[in-house]
């Protein structure tokens, strides 16, 4: 069966100790995290994890069955690229001189919808939210000029179909 | 509760000096016999085994108790005690990562950092041991805690927000596999210790008896049903009954109960039942197509969903289908069995030393038994009469536990006879247990089944490693010496004809006893499944 990208989306009580006992069982099955981001819901005192993760179908079926058996998860779900929205963040350190040395790079800023967060005379930062691909394309245009620093978040996700975790805590309790 | 103290579990120790009359604690001579004394407790019982421990090197050797609770169900809470709240991650003295550690071998855990939290977190922590699938917890408690004061009020848990103890079930699956068995023309059960957990034992019984299903069981599944039911087929699995294993690629209906379908029970999931339509009776919903897909399946309180299922079965008597397994089983008894238990030649067997045991018993003891070859032979010839009467490390495979194990469940069960069936390999790995049973004068049988050998070790190295005994020969000490060491009256048995009255003498004590049976050094365990091989390519030799 062939490996595809799948967004996780896992809704759970905040404690201490739940992000370790997540990721364990990933490591487990010698499976590795894409990508991991943790956040609050738009449920109080929910907390919300997004994971990304290449693995074959029957595979995410079971990790979402060893995920909900977690005594502090809520509801994990899954979702293919299609089924949900999602955007990744980076920022990028970089010289201000570049900046000065004719418009290239600040029209790639307009182009890229990215955004200067700030400048001073030595480096400027660059911030730009988008998909995987976009980040990349930006990232390899300005990696020819150097870029003294780079950060990528973890992808964040809102899927196109309705989570119900508010009426599955309600039973729940 | 089973444990040892320490420094970081000393106000808590202190404590229960106060609480001697209401609580009795046991002193294990290693953490890990707590862990295994607790969990013997427990499946002897039903109720929750309790081990507690230091922190350090007192926490991690619970490790091996707590993975094996999880594999096997078994409810069990530990308690350990941690370095003060301001010292941790300081690397103190005796400090240890204990929640990182236990985390992938606990249904739950939690760190306790103040002494307000203690009432409602060891509520939670009995409450999620026991309920819905059980397993171990783990509660690690800083030395701060212990010492605060704290306006002590409890509330029993009943529910956590984020847990469902039980799946609710679903009146349609129910009804879907009901119309799927009073369909089949070969069904077959097989029932783990689901049936047991669930206390369905009576239940299934019923349904059994009604619809005339043949039913096998796993290795933890023995017990919920006598031994001698007409409709008992026997074990699944590697080192289990030929007819059971055979008709399993031959049944058109599998019903599973209360089993995980273990790779130990399934063999080459490729070639598993693939004719069979499968029916899963479940409590955990990921146990659900996890290895075998089902293509009904009932998930709920094994209680309820066969409570659901009985009225909907049809009366049936399936008689040509158990003759199948009534053939098989006589080539297996004229092929293996008979030369277990009725041996010529010079040699004892592992048995017909359980075939002694048994007559005395007359399958009304506890057996407990270790792991390895004697496990398997225990298993396979043991009677029963009823549930909760075999205990064994199943899934983990964790020699050292009998001993232990033993010891907790004679506790839990004063009114029953429990006997421990050991190797001369897995005894030597908790022997120090020996310690409690001078300390408590509980009235443990032990019997080790030596062959001087790591006997399941070497028989995979003459069937599948050309005979290259790689450390599995054994020099073995005095066991007599040691058990008369620890005030326990003991015997060695060399020749057959002092067998059985050993093994009368040994049940008719009041005391605990030691049995020492020396056999056949080079036995093989068959039938067997070599692993990666198909359930019904099984050798009888």
């Amino acid at each position: 069966m062939e490996n595809q990208s799948y967004t996780i989306s896992v809704y759970t009580e905040n404690n201490i100790g739940l992000l370790n006992r997540i990721s364990a069982i990933f490591q487990r099955r010698h499976i590795n995290i894409e990508s991991l981001n943790t956040s609050i819901s738009e449920i109080d005192g929910v907390s919300r994890f997004t994971i990304v993760v290449n693995v074959a179908t029957d595979q995410i079926n079971k990790l979402i069955g060893q995920i909900e058996k977690q005594v502090e998860v809520i509801k994990a779900y899954f979702h293919t690229e299609d089924e949900t929205i999602y955007q990744e963040s980076c920022l990028f350190k970089i010289k201000s001189d570049l900046l000065l040395e004719g418009g290239e790079i600040q029209q790639k800023i307009i182009e890229s919808n990215s955004r200067i967060v700030t400048v001073n005379k030595d480096f400027f930062v660059l911030e730009k939210s988008g998909n995987k691909k976009e980040i990349e394309a930006l990232y390899s245009y300005l990696n020819q000029f150097g870029i003294m620093q780079f950060v990528r978040s973890g992808r964040i996700a809102i899927t196109k179909n309705e989570m119900k975790i508010s009426s599955l805590l309600k039973a729940n309790y | 509760m089973y444990g040892y103290p320490g420094g970081a579990i000393m106000p808590v120790y202190d404590a229960l000096y106060h609480y001697q009359k209401e609580i009795n604690h046991v002193l294990t001579r290693h953490e890990q016999g707590a862990t295994h004394a607790a969990q013997g407790f427990a499946r002897a019982t039903g109720k929750v085994g309790v081990a507690i421990a230091t922190s350090g090197p007192g926490a991690t050797n619970l490790i091996t108790g707590l993975a094996d609770a999880q594999i096997d169900s078994t409810p069990m809470v530990c308690i350990t005690g941690q370095v003060a709240e301001h010292l941790l991650g300081s690397d103190a003295f005796q400090e240890t990562d204990i929640i990182g550690i236990s985390t992938p071998v606990t249904k739950w855990n939690y760190q306790i950092t103040s002494a307000e939290e203690i009432p409602s977190v060891m509520a939670k922590a009995f409450y999620l041991a026991r309920s819905g699938r059980p397993g171990p917890v783990l509660i690690d408690i800083t030395k701060n805690a212990q010492m605060e004061k704290l306006d002590f009020s409890y509330k029993k848990c009943t529910s956590v927000r984020s847990y469902r103890a039980i799946p609710v079930m679903e009146p349609e699956a129910v009804t879907a596999a009901a119309n799927l068995i009073n369909a089949a023309k070969k069904p077959m059960f097989i029932f783990g210790q689901g049936v047991i957990l669930g206390e369905a034992e009576t239940l299934f019984k019923e349904v059994l008896e009604k619809t005339g299903i043949p039913a096998a069981w796993t290795i933890l599944g023995v017990s919920a049903i006598p031994t001698n039911h007409p409709l008992n087929v026997g074990m699944v699995g590697m080192h289990g009954n030929y007819a059971p294993n055979k008709l399993t690629n031959e049944c058109d209906v599998l019903i599973a109960v209360g089993m995980r379908f273990d790779d130990r029970v399934t063999g080459d999931l490729n070639r598993y039942a693939k004719q069979a339509k499968i029916i899963h009776f479940e409590i955990d919903p990921a146990e659900i197509n996890k290895n075998v897909n089902a293509d009904v399946a009932v998930l709920g309180d094994v209680k309820e969903t066969l409570a659901a299922l009985l009225p909907q079965v049809h009366k049936n008597t399936h008689e040509a289908w158990l003759a199948q397994f009534t053939d098989l089983a006589a080539i297996e008894y004229k092929e293996v069995i008979e030369r277990d238990l009725h041996p010529t030649k010079e040699g004892m067997t592992m048995g017909e030393v359980i075939s002694a045991i048994n007559n005395e018993t007359k399958g009304d003891a506890i057996i407990v038994s270790d792991v390895g070859q004697h496990q398997m032979i225990t298993c396979r010839y043991a009677n029963f009469t009823q549930s909760k009467s075999n205990i064994t490390s199943g899934g983990l495979g964790t020699m050292g536990f009998a001993l232990p194990a033993a010891i907790g469940a004679k506790m839990g069960r004063m009114d029953r006879e429990v006997v421990a069936i050991i190797g001369d390999g897995g005894y030597q790995m908790t022997i120090q247990e020996l310690g409690v049973i001078l300390h408590t004068k509980a009235p443990v049988k032990i019997v080790v089944l030596n062959n001087g050998y790591l006997g399941m070790v070497r028989q995979w190295q003459q069937l599948f490693f050309d005979r290259r005994y790689a450390s599995t020969e054994m020099t073995n000490p005095d066991f007599v010496a040691i058990a008369k060491g620890y005030q326990i009256a003991a015997k060695r048995v060399t020749e057959r004809k002092d067998l059985r009255a050993a093994v009368a003498e040994m049940i008719a004590s009041k005391s605990s006893y030691f049995l020492e049976v020396c056999v056949e050094k080079e036995d093989n365990v068959f039938p067997m499944i070599p692993t990666g091989a198909s359930v019904s390519d099984i050798r009888l030799k």
